[in-house]
């Protein structure tokens, strides 16, 4: 690689946040760091990193908020939310705001780094968590089908979230399924889409939900 | 959402001239806001409004006005800070009075006027109720509160607040009785002495008698609801915060204190996993539902199980969520048998169990990424554990397949057909 991808982390807790850039500084350029949702708007505008690490849960409105601020100003900008909240609706909110996947701050190292260069790349990532919250949310058998082209999962895109459910990475994915990685990305990135396009009522209800709180 | 709310925010600092309150309102928050952005107590504010609408409605039409150049209110960062806020000075409440009564003799001239027979009466009851009704002084509203509930303990605070309250009480009664007299004074001389009119008059001087002590008690009967209100709120976040104390010690606390207890590395990570799990669970239980029967719970806690036994990660993902029943139960056996196979055997750091309710049928995947095995030269330990699983699927009328390869890990696939569907 001729040039680090420059990564902006922002979370709350300050020692997770240490063992992050601890983890991370050597691979990447660790370009800025915020702890709270007004700090991480105004520096991520500022400093307009490659990738932004955002944690899911923040006081003052969440990660979701930091995504849908900057994204207001700066479309182009790469979010991947980073979190230890497993609740579907603080996921899919952060989701929604734009950000292009989502793992547990459990996730190794080394799959971390992976996933920041996925993301960086245009691609979307999915933990084997999050693939299972799309597929309980396109359950097939839920009603309120509104536009089929976008509330509905094609049967190619529900296999390939299965087996990312199942552990597997991309590469297994592929391997499994007899397809390229390209495609398979592919096929990720389109349920991406569907999931921050797709007014299914169940999406509609966990936004709403989080509003509330 | 949080967007939109710093967008207001940034539209009342460009043209609107104050924010409505939003814990202190009546009607719209205007009085409220007003207040806070004068530093006057809203119950000058208040009075003046009704005193004005006196003149013509001319106070209706200033509330509508401020109502409009004012802003939404933002949310209060919390309740007993928007409380605390307002103090106000006897200076300023002094010339707001004066205001008012300055803007009353000028409506009075411009003819928008409904009466001296009205208006003086209602301008000397709204300058005794808020010379009662005040917290202007330094004893602030809540001792006043607790002064008249009777429940203030400290002597020094009382002696101090009785000596300044029982002044204006007495000053504020008087002002309200003159305001009342002066009504009955100039509506008796107005009315005629027929029968009609006596009876008239006699409602009138119990509607006004009404009102007065309505002024008089009202704000008092007034400040004991909001604070019995407030008071049972408090009791409710002390309750809560008890739970979660309670909670946090029996689980959190004892995890820690264990974990300061080990000097094995691989025990404290799983020591550390297992309270991540219950603590995730415990925080996003769904209120409407005993979880304690539902498939996702006992995934986790057999995931639990082979972590805490086996020091190795388990990550779960249950899709569509369901009771156990036997076939189930079946299942999620066979699921910590696989999980721990996995553990004892593969290698692998890592276990992911993943499963699936179907409209007809369960499916389960355990998998790692350890060495894996060539089926067809199994060793025995692990065929012995294979065959148990496949028969316990059977006896369900489910089916186990096994699928690995040497260097690319092991998967254990499961299907048990649902009993109700």
């Amino acid at each position: 690689m001729a040039k680090p991808i420059r990564v902006f982390i922002v979370d709350d807790h300050r020692l997770f946040l240490s063992g992050v850039r601890a983890e991370l500084g050597s691979t990447f350029e660790i370009v800025g760091e915020a702890y709270d949702v007004d700090e991480a708007i105004a520096r991520v505008r500022a400093t307009e990193p490659d990738v932004t690490l955002i944690d899911v849960h923040m006081p003052g409105g969440g990660g979701a908020a930091v995504v849908e601020a900057v994204r207001r100003t700066n479309p182009d900008l790469c979010f991947l939310a980073l979190s230890m909240s497993d609740a579907a609706e603080d996921v899919i909110a952060v989701i929604r705001a734009g950000a292009r996947g989502y793992v547990t701050k459990t996730i190794a190292g080394r799959d971390l780094a992976e996933a920041i260069r996925r993301v960086h790349g245009g691609d979307a990532v999915f933990s084997p968590r999050l693939a299972g919250f799309v597929l309980d949310a396109f359950a097939e058998s839920k009603p309120q089908i509104l536009d089929p082209e976008l509330d509905r999962l094609t049967t190619r895109e529900r296999e390939v979230l299965r087996l990312i459910a199942r552990g597997y990475a991309y590469k297994e994915v592929a391997r499994e399924l007899h397809l390229s990685v390209k495609t398979v990305e592919t096929h990720v990135s389109a349920v991406l889409r569907k999931l921050q396009l797709s007014n299914r009522y169940e999406l509609t209800r966990w936004a709403t939900e989080r509003r509330i709180v | 959402m949080q967007a939109k709310r710093a967008r207001h925010a940034a539209h009342a600092g460009r043209w609107a001239l104050f924010e409505r309150s939003r814990a202190d309102r009546w009607v719209a928050g205007v009085a409220g806001g007003l207040g806070e952005r004068l530093d006057i107590d809203p119950v000058v504010i208040r009075l003046a409004f009704v005193v004005l609408a006196g003149a013509g409605g001319f106070g209706l039409f200033l509330y509508v006005l401020l109502w409009l150049v004012s802003a939404e209110p933002r949310p209060a960062p919390t309740r007993t800070e928007a409380n605390v806020r307002v103090t106000g000075s006897v200076q300023k409440t002094v010339a707001a009075g004066l205001v008012v009564l300055g803007m009353l003799l000028l409506l009075r001239a411009a003819g928008l006027w409904f009466g001296d027979a009205l208006v003086w009466p209602v301008a000397l009851a709204a300058f005794g109720s808020a010379v009662m009704w005040t917290r202007s002084d330094e004893a602030g509203r809540a001792r006043w509160g607790r002064l008249f509930a009777g429940i203030s303990r400290t002597r020094g605070d009382r002696d101090d607040v009785q000596r300044v309250s029982i002044g204006r009480l007495l000053l504020g009664g008087v002002l309200i009785a003159a305001g009342m007299a002066a009504f009955f004074a100039t509506n008796h001389a107005a009315s005629s002495s027929t029968a009609l009119g006596a009876i008239r008059n006699v409602a009138v001087a119990v509607v006004v008698t009404l009102s007065g002590l309505a002024l008089i008690l009202g704000p008092w009967v007034a400040r004991l609801a909001r604070e019995a209100a407030e008071e049972r709120r408090e009791r409710i976040r002390i309750q809560e915060r008890e739970e979660v104390a309670a909670h946090l010690h029996d689980s959190v606390l004892q995890t820690l204190a264990l974990m300061q207890r080990t000097s094995d590395p691989a025990e404290m990570s799983a020591l550390a996993r297992r309270q991540e799990r219950e603590l995730r669970t415990w925080l996003y239980r769904t209120t409407d539902a005993d979880p304690s029967g539902l498939l996702s719970t006992a995934i986790d806690r057999v995931a639990e199980r082979v972590e805490l036994a086996h020091h190795i990660r388990v990550e779960t993902v249950v899709v569509g969520d369901c009771p156990v029943d036997q076939n189930l139960q079946a299942v999620v056996d066979a699921c910590g048998e696989a999980a721990t196979n996995a553990a004892k055997h593969s290698g692998a750091d890592e276990v992911s169990i993943y499963v699936e309710v179907e409209p007809d049928a369960i499916t389960a995947f355990v998998r790692d990424k350890g060495k894996g095995f060539d089926p067809e030269t199994v060793p025995q330990d692990r065929r012995g554990i294979a065959d148990s699983i496949r028969g316990r699927m059977q006896r369900y009328g489910g089916t186990a397949t096994i699928v690995s390869e040497p260097g690319a890990g092991t998967e254990v696939q499961l299907r048990v057909p649902r009993e109700d569907g």
